[in-house]
């Protein structure tokens, strides 16, 4: 008889799969209550290093032409079609559900996935706009992307909750620090996986694992932090994240549909031009 | 020696009655406030009493918040939106047509020049009903969805530094979309809003579509802290942007900010410089610098900053500074003592922290709140004249050598709301204005608004944007 080779999780930071700087882990266990995996206990020093390496690479990332967003994002769907049987093993493992359902559930994630990537190089041309002003000018409106954005996503259906909320804010140029679930936190880092063997540039996805409510204190007091997607928040975490975030003026925002363009415009920032018009 | 001076050419306060009195506007009439308290407005051009106004408390907010609630349930949602637009466009034209009292009226109480408040102020206010009215039965194409909702009520909190414009920016906006208000103009500017609550009984604009509550910051509280409240739309500091925030982070209401600035504006060696002047001197005299997207932050290429500094200083010695209801008066009155005492306290802080002052020879009015046109040169980006926003008509002047200097310095600022670019080179306008975080950006032009033009800041200048087809959003439910 053989035995398994175990996998050790570990964070997503800059490109790189460090463990914890604080040395911590935690127990998770399988729908049936066995021990499933030690994930990493990340620390606030881990968040911070991850907002440095979303920062620095937001502007390489947001500058990418659209096309090529677009591109890296369906090379990001390619290899996760190559990683279904992990995807669907780690889902049955943690929500306990049918293979059948949790093969349903990777297939949406990644057609959902390719739907974000053909985003890329439209979202402009719906949220944007020229204004007829009253005088010689030429003015138009443009959405850019808003910066750094931290995701905490819905823990089930953990992998389709993920890409639906991480597909979008990059896919408009932001860079991004998403926070596992603390209960389902595997299938996060199999998709940082995917994304450092995809052409994701290091820093554009950082992925942490650890105590969401540890968590909500730290990115809600993070001046660095522009943005949230707090869809996988309970109301009190909620709470915390948007009176700690209005120090900064944080966009918190939480969603319904896994699909929609409300996700990438809400983390997105209008900005409109004037320019005379003369001879 | 002949010197060709301007004679006095004063417009006549005559053209508007100021009533010695105000109530509060609520549901439809004008009522006093509860506890009958009152406040005293006046002309900041000579300290003179206006009128008095009715000081509304948490009993006047609850009477204005339930008036807002049944003309929602009860008349306005359900009106077509066809219907609705043409209420608006009622107030519009009649706004063109009282558009001199009204220009006059906020030129007393404000303190601004009368050419401001006749060519712009009125103007772009009538003209921001007209722009909403039409949207009224249109909001299936406001990028909200097939079947957007209003929010409800909107309590909306505006400055003092556009009375009139900054109530048009959100009443006109509320009721195009289907929402009921009640508005809290600023303590010290709150007549024209009053006229305007005539112009909405002369409209026959049904009882509590539109109510204005005055008073101060604890109105402002009750208001916003209201439970019947669905929608707050504030513009004024970022410190209460972001009180308000918070406060709200537990509720369910939505909100739409428009905070504080500290623009750039940048000058570039290539830049046509006699318009570049011109533009320098409307971002930061306009309105006497009372402008949240002033262009208070001069950033000129260093090989031309003598040549432009010259220009400007003897530019700036022609404006003309004093009585705000004489038609050729440039720069008015500072609009109360509170805030000439913040100008002054920063403006001196760079004196101490040793950037140069310079300002014109001008004789001030001895009554009144004045401060004149200033510049500071030598200015580094740690000064506080450099970082914190003046308000007031004080310009800051530092340099840069490459475009990239350029923007690291503009981007330096908690603040994103404007920016200026002055160039001659297309393809450098462009990348100029990529690489700037601002969500209104002026090139070869500053200072300029329009109705269908979206407004609003990047990072902690606000949330939101207000007029244009974006401004829609922030008073509809889409779909999620």
């Amino acid at each position: 008889m053989r035995i398994d080779v175990m996998k050790t999780y570990k964070l997503f930071i800059n490109g790189n799969f460090p463990r914890s700087e604080s040395g911590r882990v935690y127990e998770i266990l399988d729908a049936k209550g066995k021990f499933l995996a030690n994930p990493c206990n990340g620390s606030r020093k881990d968040l911070r290093e991850s907002v440095v390496a979303a920062r620095n690479a937001h502007s390489g990332w947001s500058g990418a032409t659209a096309f090529n967003r677009g591109q890296v994002l369906y090379r990001v769907a390619e290899i996760m079609q190559g990683r279904i049987d992990q995807f669907v093993a780690e889902i049955v493992a943690q929500e306990g559900a049918a293979p059948a359902a949790a093969k349903i559930q990777v297939q949406s994630a990644i057609d959902t996935w390719v739907w974000y990537a053909g985003w890329c190089d439209k979202i402009d041309s719906i949220s944007g706009s020229t204004n007829p002003v009253s005088g010689p000018f030429y003015n138009f409106s443009i959405p850019e992307s808003l910066g750094v954005v931290a995701i905490f996503a819905d823990s089930k259906p953990s992998l389709l909750n993920l890409v639906s909320a991480l597909a979008p804010v990059i896919a408009t140029g932001n860079t991004a620090i998403l926070i596992a679930s603390e209960k389902h936190p595997l299938c996060a880092i199999t998709l940082a996986e995917c994304l450092a063997t995809s052409d994701v540039p290091a820093g554009v996805v950082n992925v942490l694992t650890g105590k969401v409510d540890q968590f909500v204190t730290w990115v809600g007091s993070h001046m660095e932090i522009d943005g949230v997607d707090a869809t996988g928040l309970s109301k009190k975490d909620l709470v915390e994240i948007k009176e700690l975030g209005a120090e900064n003026l944080k966009r918190v925002h939480s969603f319904n549909e896994a699909k929609s363009t409300k996700r990438m415009i809400s983390f997105m920032e209008t900005k409109t031009v004037w320019h005379t018009i003369g001879i | 020696m002949n010197n060709f001076e301007y004679a006095p050419a004063p417009e006549s306060a005559a053209l508007v009655d100021i009533k010695s009195q105000y109530g509060l506007f609520i549901n439809g009439k004008f009522v006093a406030p509860k506890a009958g308290k009152t406040f005293t407005t006046i002309n900041p051009a000579n300290e003179e009493v206006l009128a008095k106004i009715a000081y509304a408390e948490l009993a006047d907010v609850n009477l204005a918040v339930t008036a807002a609630r049944n003309a929602f349930t009860k008349t306005w949602s359900k009106m077509p939106g066809a219907e609705r637009g043409k209420y608006l466009f009622r107030i519009a034209r009649i706004l063109q047509e009282r558009s001199r009292e009204f220009a006059v009226l906020e030129t007393l109480d404000n303190g601004k020049p009368i050419r401001e408040t006749r060519d712009t102020d009125i103007p772009l206010a009538a003209a921001h009903f007209f722009y909403h009215a039409g949207w009224a039965d249109k909001l299936s194409y406001a990028g909200q969805g097939d079947n957007p909702k209003p929010y409800g009520v909107a309590a909306q909190i505006i400055p003092w530094n556009f009375p009139m414009l900054m109530l048009a920016w959100k009443i006109a906006p509320a009721l195009a979309t289907g929402n009921t208000v009640v508005l809290k103009p600023a303590e010290t500017t709150p007549l024209t809003a009053l006229l305007f609550a005539e112009v909405c009984q002369q409209a026959g604009l049904p009882a509590g579509v539109v109510n204005i509550v005055t008073g101060d910051g604890a109105t402002g509280s009750h208001l916003v802290n209201h439970p019947g409240v669905d929608k707050v739309a504030f513009t004024g500091s970022t410190g209460v942007g972001k009180a308000i925030a918070k406060t709200i982070a537990g509720t369910k209401k939505s909100a739409t900010l428009e905070l504080g600035g500290k623009g750039a504006n940048i000058v570039y060696d290539d830049a046509p410089i006699d318009e570049a002047v011109e533009g320098i001197v409307s971002g930061i005299f306009f309105n006497q610098g009372h402008v949240c997207c002033a262009g208070s932050r001069l950033l000129v290429q260093e090989n031309i900053e003598d040549e432009l500094l010259e220009k400007l200083k003897k530019r700036i010695s022609l404006i003309r500074v004093g009585n705000p209801m004489d038609k050729n008066t440039d720069l008015g009155a500072i609009n109360s003592s509170a805030q000439l005492a913040r100008i002054k306290e920063l403006a001196d802080s760079g004196d101490i922290e040793g950037a140069q002052r310079w300002s014109p020879n001008c004789v001030l009015p001895s009554s009144g709140f004045w401060y004149p046109p200033t510049i500071f040169t030598g200015v580094s980006q740690s000064h506080r004249i450099a970082r914190e926003e003046i308000f007031g008509p004080v310009l800051s002047v530092l340099t840069f050598r490459t475009p990239g200097e350029a923007i690291e310095k503009a981007n330096n600022s908690p603040y994103g709301l404007s920016a200026g670019i002055w160039s001659d080179k297309g393809s450098r306008i462009l990348w100029t204005a990529k690489q700037l975080r601002a969500g209104v950006i002026w090139a070869n032009t500053f200072n300029k608004f329009d109705p269908a033009s979206p407004f609003g800041g990047y990072k902690e200048s606000g949330w939101g944007r207000e007029g244009g087809r974006h401004g829609l959003a922030g008073y509809l439910k889409g779909d999620n």
